[in-house]
Formats: structure tokens, sequence, C-alpha cells
């Protein structure tokens, strides 16, 4: 474990951080132990009190010592002396392991606190994080910094409480007591600091070249076995096996060279840190021995010297290998911070209803942003001020108009993805948007169910801006059926009744039977219980698509929003469905996205998005007289139909 | 499984291994030598007052430090060679083995897991390995060692030895046991709370359509709970463990001032036997330490090797047959043998069931798809379409029945022979990492521009390729997410037709094309496939109604075969598909 942490500390940090940064993130690493500041003054004391005893028992054990020096030198032993010496040492020993006791009990607990509620943070940051975060390029990164990051620091942390209070206190005690015992001795202990220093920054600076190899070989070979794992058809239909295989050695080898090297250099620093200590031993040993035969140290004095020495060299090596375990961690703290830090979602009552310029649109968190060990607060959505004045809104009776008024849109400033988009849907309309893949289909959905915060104009729902209700209230307006069918870990029933917590089993089967659901739940052997793990992988594509329809189906919600909702359906069962929507959007108002033209001519409104841009939009006969893109687009489709048999007669 | 595993990679290594059990047992005894040179120092030395033989002794103690550091790190170097390349072997093994796996195998484990498998799981093998070459093996050595030289300092005061060993080993093992089973189990409350974080990330947007954050927080806190008190039991237990041990061993050096002093008082034992003793006694200990430890971190290497371990294990359903009928035909024509009928495809009662699943994928499938003809197969999701065509090339195997090329059955030909015969253009476009060229020449390694060219002409492609700045050298990231998904469609099939195959698959290969590029594309690949035999699988009757011969499946079970206009009229089924299109795409 702390081997793979040494790794990625030499990837990780190392010099490319700023060492200023490097402070910065360290005290606010520690400022995230105030909460428990008790607790830590505690885990202080208790180590100074362990620290003390362990120190001062070998000391009166070398009295002891001295007491059966002397008995052998003078004739007789003094038993009642020896006895209370070694009685007293035991006694110090008991309150060692019992203060050590504490110590790792407190640190335990209050690392565990800290590690939960960093956790606790990361996860519910990523409840108030703009959707642009969630962005497919990004997934892996954010992932990775709430999960891997993480549990670096916590792990770190839970050694380097442990052991660098500790280290420290300990170190300084045993030289303090050395230098009591002999000065000279201590000096010769203390010479050997600035060499295992110089011996470890000397191979972790040759080591380091090593292990960046080690991470972007262990990088690209995984890029690669990923590439050939996830095709491995296409590699064996076109007879690849053999190419790939050769590239793969070539890599493989490459890695398993780079890490031998890099772990031959890091293992050597322990021996050579050995060979340090023993040195210096030896030389204590021999110095010492002089020093007693001179008469200026007695024998009991130098045992006891030799245990300092080596309570003194033991955390100078442990040290030395915490510096790696720190950067590492702090490397870590860093990403997390940066993930804490990442500008969130304004809070409901901020938004202004139009903000002018994109800059606007994201609200940095205020910096040295104070992080909660428990929960809450770091949710904006529920930090709205009372007060706020808006048209009245009742999600309860939304009747469903919802109107765009020149509303402007870009993902980044300068590319506007929608410009100055005006129009209406009265309650229980249909409004299609269509066009190319890629054309930004999803953005108008994003912008009216606020995934998005609009640069200009406005989005009214039944006479109210959008912008003055509350994210989560204007949500609750719309039922989703979003491209990516998204189902969690769970059973089938509770993957639909996430649609509307609490329904009971007649609504879940009602609403499963209406999205033609019900029919292959039937047929699995555990039926509703049947749990979806992996991505839901143990349903087909269609299947999982008609599961989350029926969560929407469920959720019963006066807006519909259906993005490609069918996209991966068979022909009859998306018709199937077709007919369950269509009573399902009687009275709702319903935004539809799809592929296939056919499917949304009877929309009341088209949208045509091209290129990032909606470029025309009306029913379909207007935009069939306009003569556009939608027109082209239709007949595309159309005349591929009405081709076919001509292509058919060329074969004959 | 653990030690099969390693026993079994080390075997390679012998050499290597018993050099550094040789160089850690010398590394060993130099350091067990040395507390008896100080005791050495003190009897002969101090207490004799010999200079000399203080420096005598001082300058043996270096020496022997010397040795002690040098044969360590020799041992650490060949410990880190054979631990890497026990690493480096396995990854070749599981990727050897992951390429002999059919379809159903790495459906199995999933691409994901398997890369997970090479990679994180071996680095755990990896660090174990190279705790043991320098940890474990040393400790017996230490520990015996230890054992040896302290009954030698003397005989009657090591029963504080045989005294402080079991007490030691009780206490320890009493709490590792209960420790593993808790390191254990965190393991699977990390992975199941980055599970949740996954599907939170993924599915940011339908939380927030469903308004479910204070749902999912909740759902998260309890994971988090969970592996909070997980975590914190087995760190409490660490953290009384070691005031323990360090008790014992505390006071046990306690026990040989009192009794070692009664000796040295009776005259039966030497003074510097003292220092030495609590020496060793140490040494012991952490020899102890050493063995837990590595014991600590065993039980997470053995749940990685386990799983590295059912990739091995695993036997791939397909394989070359025993006893292949030869060299198979490149072309219609086999080795002055005539060939039944060119590349005719048969399906003689197939059958596929994935291993313990109640209902087969496939039932009693029978066709016969000509040279020269096209085959396309209709049917509901689900209804085993892709299935069907991923018999052919073998990614799996039918469970009963018979499928054969050009009169050969496909189970006697040797797999790469089998492949060379079919061109495919995959459900899921999939492209690989480098150029487009690159990617067409997986097709046919040879082929030069020109045919590139052409290939994309026919495919609709080259338009958007002599549009990419660098042309056919443009870069295709991973998976080819840089490309559009009709865009990918198009060079998939470029790329099949590179390849210049008797037979052709193409499963769902056109769903990303609009319909004018569809038309033109098929208008223009027709005659370069004229002489293949094709098999298409496809959802819109649209695009199937010239197949010479259509297959309607419904459920595994072929309902009906026909062409367009004889299905019309038999098929309620095939009727039933058509009409729904009909409604869906009704014309103006």
């Amino acid at each position: 474990m702390s081997r793979e942490r040494a790794h990625r500390a030499g990837t990780t940090a190392g010099p490319g951080v700023p060492e200023r940064i490097k402070w910065q993130t360290a005290a606010r690493l520690l400022s995230l132990l105030l909460p428990l500041k008790w607790r830590m003054v505690g885990v202080i004391a208790a180590t100074c009190a362990f620290v003390t005893l362990n120190v001062a028992a070998p000391k009166v054990l070398g009295d002891a010592t001295d007491v059966v020096v002397q008995g052998f030198l003078g004739g007789s032993l003094d038993e009642q002396e020896l006895a209370e010496r070694l009685l007293a040492v035991s006694a110090m020993y008991v309150g060692a392991s019992l203060f050590s006791w504490i110590q790792g009990s407190l640190t335990a607990t209050a690392v565990q606190r800290l590690s939960y509620g960093l956790r606790g943070s990361v996860e519910q940051k990523l409840h108030v994080l703009p959707s642009s975060h969630f962005e497919e390029q990004r997934r892996g990164d954010v992932l990775s910094r709430a999960t891997n990051d993480v549990d670096n620091i916590s792990q770190a942390l839970n050694q380097l409480l442990n052991q660098l209070i500790m280290s420290l206190l300990m170190l300084s005690a045993a030289l303090a007591m050395m230098l009591w015992l002999s000065p000279l001795l201590a000096l010769i202990a203390v010479l050997s600091v600035p060499v295992s220093t110089a011996i470890t920054v000397l191979v972790a600076r040759h080591s380091q070249a090593h292990f960046k190899e080690q991470w972007s070989s262990t990088g690209a070979l995984t890029a690669q076995l990923e590439e050939f794992f996830t095709g491995h058809e296409v590699v064996k239909a076109f007879g690849r096996q053999e190419a790939s295989a050769e590239s793969f050695r070539g890599f493989n080898d490459k890695l398993t060279r780079s890490s031998t090297r890099a772990q031959y250099l890091s293992g050597i620093v322990q021996p050579l840190l050995m060979f340090v200590a023993n040195l210096n031993y030896i030389a204590v040993a021999v110095v010492g021995a002089l020093q007693v035969t001179a008469g200026a140290m007695t024998i009991g004095g130098l045992q006891a010297f030799f245990q300092f020495s080596r309570l003194f060299s033991q955390p100078v090596g442990q040290i030395g290998g915490m510096l790696n375990l720190m950067q590492s961690c702090l490397a870590s703290a860093e990403r997390v911070f940066e993930l804490l830090d990442a500008p969130e979602i304004p809070p409901d009552s901020a938004v202004p209803a139009v903000s002018a310029n994109g800059a606007g649109k994201l609200h940095r968190a205020g910096s040295p942003r104070k992080l909660h060990v428990l929960r809450k607060s770091s949710n904006g959505r529920k930090l709205r001020a009372p007060g706020t004045s808006r048209a009245p809104w009742n999600r309860g009776a939304v009747a469903g108009r919802v109107t765009f008024e020149d509303v402007s849109f870009s993902y980044t400033p300068g590319t506007p993805v929608v410009k100055d988009l005006s129009f209406t849907v009265d309650p229980g309309q249909t409004v299609a948007i269509v066009g190319h893949t890629g054309a930004g289909k999803t953005t108008v959905v994003n912008l009216l169910m606020r995934f998005y915060e609009l640069d200009s104009g406005r989005i009214l729902v039944d006479s109210t801006d959008i912008a003055t209700i509350p994210r989560d209230e204007l949500r609750s307006a719309f039922g989703t059926v979003l491209q990516d069918a998204w189902l969690f870990t769970g059973s089938i029933r509770e993957n639909i009744e996430y649609g509307r917590p609490g329904a009971t089993d007649a609504d879940i089967v009602a609403a499963a039977r209406a999205s033609h659901v019900d029919q292959f739940v039937r047929s699995l052997p555990a039926g509703y219980a049947t749990m979806l793990g992996n991505d839901g992988d143990s349903l087909s594509r269609g299947q999982r698509q008609l599961v989350s329809i029926a969560r929407a189906q469920l959720a019963g919600r006066s807006i519909l929003v259906l993005d490609e909702a069918t996209s991966s359906v068979d022909s009859r069962t998306e018709l199937q469905i077709r007919h369950a929507m269509e009573r399902l959007r009687e009275g709702h108002t319903s935004f539809v996205i799809a592929h296939r033209l056919s499917t949304v001519r009877d929309a009341d409104l088209i949208l045509v998005m091209d290129h990032g841009r909606i470029v025309e939009h009306g029913t379909h006969q207007q935009l069939m007289a306009r003569r556009g893109l939608y027109k082209d687009l239709y007949e595309a489709q159309f005349a591929g139909r009405e081709q076919v048999p001509a292509v058919q007669e060329a074969e004959q | 499984m653990l030690i099969g595993l390693m026993a079994r990679l080390l075997s390679a290594h012998k050499g290597s291994v018993v050099a550094i059990v040789v160089l850690q047992l010398v590394q060993a005894t130099a350091n067990l030598l040395l507390p008896t040179l100080n005791a050495a120092i003190i009897d002969d030395g101090i207490i004799a007052g010999d200079k000399g033989e203080i420096l005598h002794l001082g300058g043996w103690m270096a020496g022997i430090a010397a040795v002690q550091v040098i044969t360590a790190i020799a041992a650490g170097y060949l410990g880190a060679v054979v631990a890497m390349e026990i690493g480096g072997q396995l990854r070749q093994e599981l990727f050897a083995k992951v390429q002999s796996f059919s379809s159903q195998e790495v459906g199995v484990f999933g691409a994901p897991s398997l890369v997970t498998r090479a990679t994180n799981d071996v680095a755990q093998i990896q660090n174990l390995a190279i705790l043991v070459f320098v940890m474990l093996i040393a400790a017996p050595a230490i520990f015996i060692g230890g054992i040896v030289l302290a009954v030698h300092q003397d005989v009657v005061l090591s029963w504080i030895v045989v005294v402080v060993i079991p007490v030691l080993t009780v206490i320890m093992t009493v709490i590792v046991r209960r420790l593993i089973p808790l390191y254990r189990q965190g393991q699977g409350l990390l992975d199941r709370i980055g599970r949740v974080l996954r599907e939170q990330i993924i599915g940011a947007n339908v939380i927030r359509g469903f308004v479910r954050q204070d749902h999912e927080i909740r759902r998260f806190d309890e994971a988090n709970k969970e592996l909070t008190r997980n975590n914190l039991q087995s760190a409490l237990l660490v953290a009384a463990m070691m005031p323990m041990i360090m008790f014992v061993v505390n006071l046990s050096s306690v026990f040989v001032v009192w009794f070692g002093g009664h000796r040295i008082d009776a005259g039966e034992m030497r003074l510097g036997a003292l220092t030495a003793f609590i020496a060793y006694i140490l040494q012991i200990l952490i020899a102890i330490m050493m063995a837990m430890y590595v014991f600590m971190t065993a039980p997470r290497a053995a749940a990685c090797a386990e799983r590295i371990r059912e990739v091995l294990d695993t036997e791939p359903a397909i394989a070359d047959p025993a006893t292949p009928v030869g060299t198979v035909p490149a072309g219609p024509v086999h080795a002055g043998k005539p060939v039944p009928s060119g590349s005719t495809v048969e399906f003689r009662n197939v059958s596929f069931a994935y291993p313990g699943a109640e209902a087969p994928v496939l039932d009693g499938v029978s066709f016969t798809a000509r040279t020269g003809t096209t085959t396309a197969i209709i049917g509901a999701t689900g209804s085993g379409k892709t299935t069907l065509l991923n018999l052919l090339p073998r990614f799996l195997d039918a469970t009963a029945g018979g499928i054969s090329i050009g009169g050969h059955n496909v189970r006697a030909m040797p797999l790469e022979d089998l492949r060379d015969l079919i061109a495919l253009v995959p459900q899921q476009s999939y492209l690989f990492t480098g150029t487009v060229a690159e990617n067409l020449r997986v097709g046919s390694p040879a082929a030069a521009g020109p045919e590139l060219w052409q290939a994309l002409e026919a495919a609709q492609a080259a338009d958007f390729v002599r549009a990419l700045p660098l042309g056919l050298e443009a870069p295709v990231s991973q998976g080819g997410t840089n490309f559009s998904g009709g865009e990918r469609q198009r060079l998939c099939i470029a790329r099949a037709l590179l390849k210049n195959a008797p037979v052709y698959l193409f499963d769902d290969s056109f769903s990303a094309l609009d319909y004018g590029t569809d038309v033109r594309l098929r208008a223009a690949i027709e005659p370069l496939l004229r002489s293949a035999t094709v098999l298409i699988v496809a959802e819109r009757v649209s695009t199937i109604v010239d197949a010479g011969l259509i297959l309607v499946l419904e459920d595994g079970h072929v309902v009906a075969q026909g062409t367009h206009s004889e299905l019309m009229e038999s098929s309620p089924s095939y009727q039933e598909i058509a009409d729904s299109q009909l409604v869906l795409e009704e014309t103006p």
C-alpha cells in the first residue's frame, strides 16, 4: 500500500507543484481537523505522555543495569534497589502502553470522522456542480477525484497523524536524553541525520524519473488493453491478434523494465539507511566503550544510550518514508480541493432573471470555503433567501405553457448555441426538436430544465420566469426520459419507483404495463425484484430505455421531456410505446427530441437545429413550405424509402 | 489460490529465488551477529579495559554491517526483477487468454473488469511478491536465529523467550483474525462507495430531473457510514494491538534485567549478555511483526489472485479444431476439390443458449444464404439477430445444430482461416487509436492509397475524410470518439470492404446514417458485393425489401422466411413490423 502511494507521489506531486500551493493545501487539510480540535489536543497530550514515559523508561532500566554491574563488581547484588527500579520501569511501561492506546484510538476516530466528512462533502458537491462538469470527457476525472484521491487522503492521513507527531516527539525526546547522557555520543548520533537525508534525497531524485516512466507506461498499457478488450471482436474478425499481441508485448516489456528500475531504486533506501544506523551504532559502541573504560560513563548509561539511539534512528527513517506519503497526500488533497472549490450552480435566490454575460453564470464559491466536516450547507439549493419576489408558482397545478423569449445561450463564450430564440407552447402541445446528430438538440431541454443558465432572454413556464423558480421545484414539473437510459444498482422495482418515491405496487405495475416493461419483467425469474448492476447490463439497451420510460410514466409530471426516448427500441415496441405515450401526453406539454422525422410530423411546433443553432421553427406544413433544412432532411428520408425499389431493379 | 499462483510463477525464476533466499539469510545472520559482537565489546573490552579489543571488535562490526548492506541491496535488486517479471508474465498470460476468449467469456467478465484484472490486480500481486522477498523470507531466519543466539548467550534466561513468543503470537493471531475479515469487508464497502459515485456522476441530469438529490445524499451517506464504521473498527483494533505488543516486549526486558542480574550476581552469566539479550528479543519481535504485516496484506492480494485465476482458468468455449480440415478456401474454389456452392452459408437447426440460461437465445434456426445473394434478418430487440451473426465467425458457438460456409463446417476450420472468409461491420462501430489509414488497413494491411480512397468512396466516407486537415493521416482517438456515429459507421464499412472477403456481415450497420446517405451507400457497395454472400441485420423493412431472403426472428425462432413480397402475404409478424413502420414513417 505505502509503496503504491509512494509511486503516486513520484508522479503527482513532485517539483511541479509550487511550494506555496503545497503549504496552502497542507494548511487547509489541517483546518479540516479544527472541528475535532479537542480530540487532537487529546492526541497530542497522550502522545507527549507516551513519549515521556517511553523515553524515561530505558534510562531507569539503565540505572537498574548499573545496580547489577555494581553488584557484579562490588560482590553483592542490592536486590532491594534492583526490584524498586524494575518495578518503576514496569509501571512506566504500563503507562506508556496505556497512553499509546489512547493516542491510537483518538487518532483513529479523528481520521475516520474526517474521511467521512470529506467523502460526504465531495458527494454533496456533485449535486451542486453545473451540468457541464458531467460531460463525458470530464466524468472520469471527477470520479477519480471523488474516489481514488479521497481514499488516498484518508489512508495517508491515518498513517501520518499516527506516526508523524509521535516520530517528531520521539526524535526530540530521544535526542534530549542522549545529550543528557553523553553529549559526545549524541553528536555522533546526530551526524547520521544529514547522511540519511542525503541518501534519501539522492535516491529519490533518481527514482523519480523511473516512477514517472512507470506510470506513463501503465497508462499506455491500460489504454491499449481497454482498446483490445472492448474491440476484441473486430480484432478477431480481421485476424489482427498477432499484430495486437506484438504491440502489447512492447508496452508490457517497457512497463516491466521501468517498474523494475523504480522498485529497485526505491528499495535501496532502506538498506542504506540501515547501514548508516548500524555504523552509527558501532561508532556509539566503540566510542562509548572507550568512554566507559575512561570512566566518563557507566555501563548502564551506555546500555540506555543504545536504546535511545534506536529510538532516535527509527523515527529518522520513518520520517523519510513519510515525506513521500505526504507529497502524495497533498497532491490528492489539492485535486479534491479543486473539485470542492469548483464553481457551483448559483443558489436559486441569487440568480437575476437575466444575467448579461456568460461570466455571471457561474458563481464562484467563496474562496477559502469552510468545509464542514458534517454535511449540509455546501448545498446551495437549500439557501434560497426568503422573500424573493416572484410570480406565484404552484407546482401541483402547472398548466404547462412554455414561452421562450429572445433566449440566447452559449456553452463557451463567443460561440452561441442558441440565439434570440422565441416561441410559445400552449398547454398540452407537443414540441419536437430535430436535426443532425450533434446539432445540439439537447440544449433546448438543458435550458428549459435549468441544467444550464441562459446568457440572455427568459423562459416562462405558466408566465413565471423559470429563473425565479427554485430549480428543484421547476424540475418537479418535468417528467424526463433522457437519451442515456440511466439505471442504478438496485431492483427493477426500485428503478421505476425512482420517479415517485413511495408509489404503491399497483401504480408501479400500471406504469410498467403502459411502458411495455411488465411483459419482459414477468419473464425474468425474480420479476420486479431482479437486481440491476453494472449500469443495468442484465437488460438490453431497449429494455433499459423502457424501464426509464416507466419511471417517467410513474412520475406523472405536467411537462414531459423525451430525448430520443425510443432510439434503441424496435419499431413494433416503439409503436406500442408511442400509443402509450400519446395517452400519457394527453393534456401534457411535451418536448420530443427525435432522429426520425416521421415520428414528429404531428408536433405542434418543430424546432430544426443545425450546427448548434436553431435554424428554423414552425409546424410541419410551415417548414415544408419554407424549403429549408427541414424539407431537405424530410425529403432525404422520404426519398430514401422511395429509391429502394430502384436499387432493387438495378440489381436484377 | 494465491499460493498456487505464486508457486507456478516463481518456478520459472528458481535460480533467482534461491539466490534471494541465500542473500536474505546472510543479511539476517549479519544483522543478528551485531548484538553478539556488542556483548563481546562489553565483556572483553569494557570490563577487561582492553581498548585494542574494543577497536578490533568495532572493526568486525563495521565489516559485518557492510556485508549486510551489500546482501540486502542485492536481494532487493533480485526481488524487484523477479516481482516485476512475474507481473509482466501475468499480464502477458491474461492478455493471451482474453485473446482466446469468445464473445461469451468476454461478456461474462466485461471488458472493463478484464482491464482492471490485468492492471490493478496484477500490481497487487507484484506488491505482495516484493513484500515476501523483502520481509517474509528474512523473518523466519531472524526469528530462529534470534532464538538460537539468545539461547547461546544464556540458556537459562531463554525461558523468557519461550514465554514471550507464544504470548505475542496469541495476541497477534487473535487480532489479525478479526482484522482480516474486516479488511475484506472494507474493500467491498469501498467498491460500493465508488459505484454510488459513478452512478451519480453518470446520472446527474436524471437525478436532478427527478429532484432526487436528497435521496442520493442519503443513499451515499448510508454507504459512507458503513465504510466509516468498518474502517474505524479495524483502526481501533490496530490501535489496541500495538501497545499490547509493546508492553509484552518491554516487560520482557525488565525480566531479563531482574533474572539476568541474579544470574550475573551468582556468576552464571556474563554481563554483556544482558544487552545482547534485550536486542535479540527486539529482533524476534520485529520478525514476528514483519510476518504479520505480510499476512495482513495477503487477503487483498489473495482476492486479486482469485480474480486473475478466474480469467486464466476459464477455458475458452471456442478453440481451433483438434484436427482442422486442412486449409480452407480463400475463395470459392478449394484446392482442386469442387466446393459445393462457393461461399454459401448454411444454418441447419442451429440453437444457442447461454450456459445456465432458462430459455435459448436461438432455437432451431435453419436457412441457406447463397453466394451472390443478400439475406436479411429482421426482428424485435432481443430476438437474437446479433447472436445469429456472431455464430458465423465463431465469436460464439452454437449449442446445437451445424453451420457451414461453402459446405465446410465452421467448427472444422482453423479459426484464423474461418475469419479470413468473413468481413464484418459490427453493431458498435469500433475504431482503434491511430490514423484513418491505419484503421482502414486493419481490413487489408497491404492496401495502397488509391484502394483506400476507393473503399472510402463506396462507403460514402470520402467526402468527410477529404475534408479532414490531415486526410487519411487524420488521428483517430480511442474507440473513434472524435468521429460522429454516422462517420464511424461508414469508416467501419470501408474497412470491411477493403477486406474483400467472400462473406459479408452487416450488423445493423446503417442505423446512424441518414436515409439519403444510406441509399447512396448501398447503391455503391452493391456491385462490390455481387459475388459475395451478404447477411444483414436490420431494423427497418425499407432497407431490406430488396433482399433475396428475409428471415423474421421472434424470440430466437425463425417464424417466417422468404422475400419481401412473399412475407407480406404469408407472415403476420412481418406484416406487423412493416405496418408499424408504415405508421411511424407514414408518407405525407
